[in-house]
């Protein structure tokens, strides 16, 4: 039995210790490696505590700790699932439709290596930056099961969506895949993180069924304080997820950031206003939501724009995502505790769709794109119609994996806890421990 | 002896206890708690989804006072509780059968 599984992990690490490193040093540059070991620090801290801070404060005392064990789990299993096969698969070569097995365990990348997407840094720098946004992609979707799901099922769920949706989507997208071949533009993830991240989020509100006493009792935040320090954590580290996007210390991150920046800003203030004007106060969560939405919705765009249309960015987010929160949850009735779908799905659709509008070819201009990567108010139309192939394809893939994955994990552990578990919260049950 | 229990406006506690100090009152307990009685609670909206907040902090004041002392106190705490808006509080008496101090023993008037 138990050669039936050491010996195939010996294999495994026998044949990666025996690739050869591939030596490249000659295209590192220092100062984009500066920049990037910078910014994949910032996006880390997007998660932990980031998200990990956001999303505690706005769930139950019994619940605050164990919402940020998901945000801490995600980043211990995602990270190391990462490193062992999941880049290998989502940017090595490989196919239309896969990566290779090439770097699996991180076979190859010695101190020299790089990858061809990114010949300025090293390629385990771009291993440790690409993590980072698989890792946030998984803890987003424990918004939407906020307060009921297990913790075993959270973290079986992370890591088989991590290969079943994130990695291929990825590959599809950024790594040489079919979506990228074909032009599509998505900067820094509105589709492979946030629309991916939302859609699942969606399927496995569905699947697991509304929170105990949702519409009927109060299920307020315990202390929207955390949340406000978790979105400023968020904000701050999403210049290291859009501006590090560029891979490079460049004008083009800059662009990058002032563009994030300003879609944060026009989205806080558009959903503030829209709180004054409906309900009289506007308020802090108010505030919050629509500078993350802004901040989700430009991620796809933030490259390939000017600094102002990111604002005008971050007012349509402000708007749509409002009315996903509000209206359209209520009337569909799913309890997307979170609003993952609201703010970071629709968003990223959105956002992906906006940048085929707005994209500049002056801010795109690279060696591989002399001419840079013009939208619709440039004149490229058919833009739009690439975008929207980019977000019917990872909605569509994303959900019916998810949904497959959540009924099989269902059959073998459970997905959600049990009533009196509900009840009594998920710090002390699935945890032993409490915040006095 | 009698307990005396107050349950006000939070921000009253300063105002009540400086009242039964003038009084020679020398102790007190004081908890925080929620409630309600003809004062309505408020509603609060977090993105989507609205509460009604039914019940509303308070302090609830305790203290044991001899038997000659009940309508002084009484008074006192009435006259420094009182806002004259809906929500004041109340007061309520029972009758307490026996006291002790613990560091010295002493028993009934003489352990208040």
């Amino acid at each position: 039995m138990k050669n039936k599984v050491l010996l195939p992990i010996g294999v495994v690490f026998f044949i990666a210790a025996a690739r050869p490193a591939f030596a490249d040093a000659g295209t590192i540059n220092a100062a984009d490696t500066a920049w990037m070991i910078a910014a994949t620090g910032l996006v880390l801290m997007m998660t932990i505590p980031g998200l990990a801070l956001f999303y505690a404060g706005l769930v139950r005392k019994k619940n605050i700790l164990a919402t940020m064990a998901q945000s801490l789990g995600s980043v211990a299993i995602v990270s190391l699932l990462w490193a062992g096969a999941g880049y290998s698969l989502a940017f090595s070569g490989g196919n239309a439709w896969l990566g290779s097995l090439d770097r699996i365990l991180l076979a190859g990348i010695g101190m020299d290596s790089t990858n061809e997407l990114a010949k300025n840094i090293p390629e385990a720098l771009f291993m440790l930056y690409q993590m980072t946004f698989a890792v946030i992609t998984v803890a987003l979707i424990a918004g939407s099961v906020a307060d009921r799901m297990k913790f075993s099922a959270f973290l079986l769920f992370g890591a088989g969506w991590l290969f079943l949706v994130y990695v291929p989507v990825a590959h599809w997208v950024w790594g040489g895949g079919f979506l990228g071949a074909m032009g599509m533009l998505d900067f820094a993830g509105g589709t492979v993180v946030h629309l991916n991240a939302g859609v699942a989020g969606l399927v496995a509100a569905y699947l697991l069924g509304p929170r105990r006493g949702y519409g009927t009792e109060n299920l307020a935040p315990h202390d929207l304080s955390l949340a406000v320090i978790g979105t400023g954590l968020l904000w701050v580290g999403w210049f290291g997820f859009n501006g590090g996007s560029a891979l490079s210390a460049s004008p083009r991150a800059v662009m990058a950031i002032a563009s994030t920046h300003f879609a944060a800003c026009a989205g806080a203030c558009v959903w503030m206003a829209l709180e004054w004007w409906s309900r009289g106060k506007p308020s802090v969560l108010g505030m919050i939501s629509g500078a993350v939405a802004g901040l989700g919705t430009i991620t796809p765009a933030s490259g390939y724009i000017l600094p102002w249309h990111g604002a005008v960015i971050g007012v349509l987010a402000g708007l749509v995502c409002f009315w996903a929160c509000t209206v359209l949850k209520e009337r569909c009735r799913y309890d997307d505790s979170l609003d993952v779908f609201g703010i970071h799905g629709l968003g990223g659709a959105l956002g992906t769709m906006l940048a085929g509008v707005f994209a500049t070819a002056a801010i795109s201009v690279t060696a591989d794109t002399p001419n840079g990567l013009p939208g619709a108010l440039e004149g490229n139309w058919d833009q739009l119609r690439v975008q929207a192939i980019g977000i019917a394809v990872t909605a569509v893939w994303c959900g019916v994996v998810s949904w497959i994955l959540l009924k099989l994990i269902d059959a073998m552990v459970g997905l959600r806890v049990g009533l009196d578990e509900e009840r009594m919260g998920l710090d002390v049950t699935l945890h032993g421990e409490a915040i006095q | 002896m009698k307990l005396v229990i107050a349950v006000i406006k939070p921000f009253k506690l300063e105002d009540v206890r400086d009242a039964l100090t003038a009084l020679g009152v020398q102790g007190l307990t004081v908890t925080e708690v929620k409630g309600y009685g003809r004062q309505k609670g408020h509603t609060e909206f977090y993105r989507g989804a609205e509460y009604a907040v039914h019940f509303l902090p308070k302090m609830k004041i305790e203290i044991v006072i001899p038997d000659d002392r009940e309508d002084q106190v009484i008074e006192a705490i009435t006259a420094s509780a009182k806002t004259g808006q809906i929500g004041d509080g109340k007061i309520f008496v029972t009758e307490v059968t026996r006291a002790l101090r613990i560091r010295t023993g002493e028993a009934d008037n003489n352990a208040l």
